[in-house]
C-alpha cells in the first residue's frame, strides 16, 4: 500500500515536473512568434544644447515617437519595455549608447500609438563631441515573458544632426 | 546462549548498516544540489547562476519573490540589457536596467549606467560615493530568463529562520526514518 506521504510525495513531484514542463513550453512557442514592428522617430526641436561644467556636452530634445508593437505580443508576455536609444561614435568611444525615453506597454490595446515628448533623460557625452555630430536613433524593445526566456531586439529609426553651435 | 548471542549481534550490525545507508543517502543529496549548483555556474559562466529579485524597482515586470536566470558572456554589455551588480560595499547584489553605455575605442572598456524600471532616477545614488559608472568587474551577469514566484521560498527562509529549521529538521527526520 501506498502510505498517504508517499501520495502527497508523488502528487507535488507530478505538479512541479508538469510546471516546468509548461513553462518550457511557453517559451518554446514564442519562439514561433515572428514580431513585425514598424515604428517612426524624429527629432521635432533641439530644447536646449550647451556644454556643462564638468566639460561634458548635454543636449535635450524633443521628439515625435509613433510604432506599432501589437506583433510583439503573445499570451506569455506579460509587458514590452521600449526605448529609444541616441547611439553615436567619437574619436574616444567606439560606442554610446544613450537611452532618451522609454515607456511600458502593459498589453496589445496600448501597442500601438503616437506621443510627442520631450527626452526622459538628458543625452550627455562623456566630452564635448556632440557640435555636428551625427547621432542615429535606435528604438530597442524588451519582450518580457510571465514565465521563461526575454527577448530583446532593436531596429535602427532615423538619423540627425545635432546643431554645430551651442544654444 | 550462542543462539541469542548471534541474533543481537545480527540486529545490531543491521542497524549500523542502516545507520550508515541513511548518511549515506543524505551525502547524495547534498552533493548532487552542489553539482547542479556548480554545474550551473560552468554553463552559464556567472558566479551565482539564480538570483531572487528582492526590491520593486523593476515592476511591474520583476516583483520581490520572482526569480531571474542570469548568464555570463564575453558579448559587450549594451543598454537596455538588465544586469545584476555588486557595489563595492553592499553586500546585496542589485538587478536593474541598463540605460546608458559607453565603450573605449582603444581598450574596449565600459562605461555603464544602470536605472530601475520603477525608480524615478538612476542608479548614481546607489552607486558607491562618487562612483559616476559601472565597469565590467561590478557586473555578475545578465538576466536571460524569468520564473515567478519560485523566490519567495528562500525570501521566507531568510527572514524566518524557524521555518529553515523546522524545514531542515522535517526533512532529516524524514530521510532518517524513511525505509528503504
Amino acid at each position: 500500500m501506498f502510505s498517504l506521504w508517499q501520495r502527497v510525495n508523488a502528487l507535488a513531484t507530478f505538479s512541479i515536473l508538469l510546471l516546468a514542463a509548461l513553462s518550457c513550453a511557453a517559451s518554446f512557442l514564442d519562439a514561433f512568434n515572428s514580431p513585425s514592428v514598424r515604428a517612426h522617430a524624429e527629432v521635432i526641436k533641439v530644447n536646449r544644447f550647451r556644454k556643462q561644467l564638468t566639460g561634458n556636452d548635454e543636449v535635450s530634445l524633443t521628439l515625435n515617437i509613433s510604432m506599432d508593437l501589437q506583433s510583439l505580443f503573445t499570451w506569455n508576455t506579460k509587458q514590452v519595455f521600449v526605448f529609444l536609444t541616441a547611439e553615436y561614435e567619437t574619436s574616444k568611444n567606439s560606442v554610446n549608447q544613450i537611452s532618451l525615453w522609454d515607456h511600458i506597454v502593459p498589453d496589445k490595446d496600448n501597442a500601438n500609438f503616437r506621443v510627442r515628448v520631450p527626452t526622459k533623460y538628458p543625452l550627455i557625452d562623456q566630452g564635448n563631441n556632440l557640435r555636428g555630430k551625427k547621432i542615429d536613433l535606435v528604438l530597442h524593445w524588451h519582450v518580457m515573458p510571465k514565465t521563461g526566456r526575454m527577448i530583446r531586439d532593436k531596429m535602427a529609426l532615423s538619423e540627425f544632426y545635432l546643431p554645430d553651435a551651442y544654444t | 546462549m550462542g543462539y541469542l548471542g548471534e541474533m543481537v549481534e545480527s540486529i545490531r550490525s543491521l542497524q549500523i548498516r542502516h545507520v550508515l545507508t541513511q548518511i549515506i543517502s543524505l551525502g547524495m543529496i547534498v552533493t548532487s544540489a552542489l553539482i547542479i549548483w556548480k554545474g550551473l555556474m560552468c554553463v552559464t559562466g556567472s558566479e551565482s547562476p539564480v538570483v531572487v529579485v528582492l526590491s520593486g524597482s523593476m515592476e511591474p515586470g520583476f516583483k520581490r519573490g520572482d526569480i531571474l536566470f542570469l548568464h555570463m558572456s564575453k558579448d559587450p554589455i549594451r543598454a537596455g540589457e538588465i544586469v545584476v551588480f555588486n557595489v563595492d560595499g553592499r553586500e546585496i547584489p542589485i538587478v536593474h536596467r541598463v540605460i546608458k553605455v559607453h565603450e573605449r575605442q582603444d581598450t574596449g572598456e565600459v562605461d555603464v549606467l544602470t536605472k530601475g524600471d520603477n525608480n524615478f532616477g538612476d542608479d548614481r545614488l546607489l552607486y558607491a560615493h562618487g562612483q559616476l559608472w559601472l565597469q565590467r568587474h561590478h557586473i555578475m551577469g545578465r538576466a536571460v530568463g524569468f520564473l515567478p514566484y519560485v523566490g519567495w521560498v528562500t525570501i521566507i527562509m531568510t527572514e524566518k529562520p524557524i521555518i529553515k529549521y523546522l524545514l531542515i529538521g522535517a526533512l532529516g527526520l524524514l530521510v532518517i526514518t524513511s525505509k528503504e
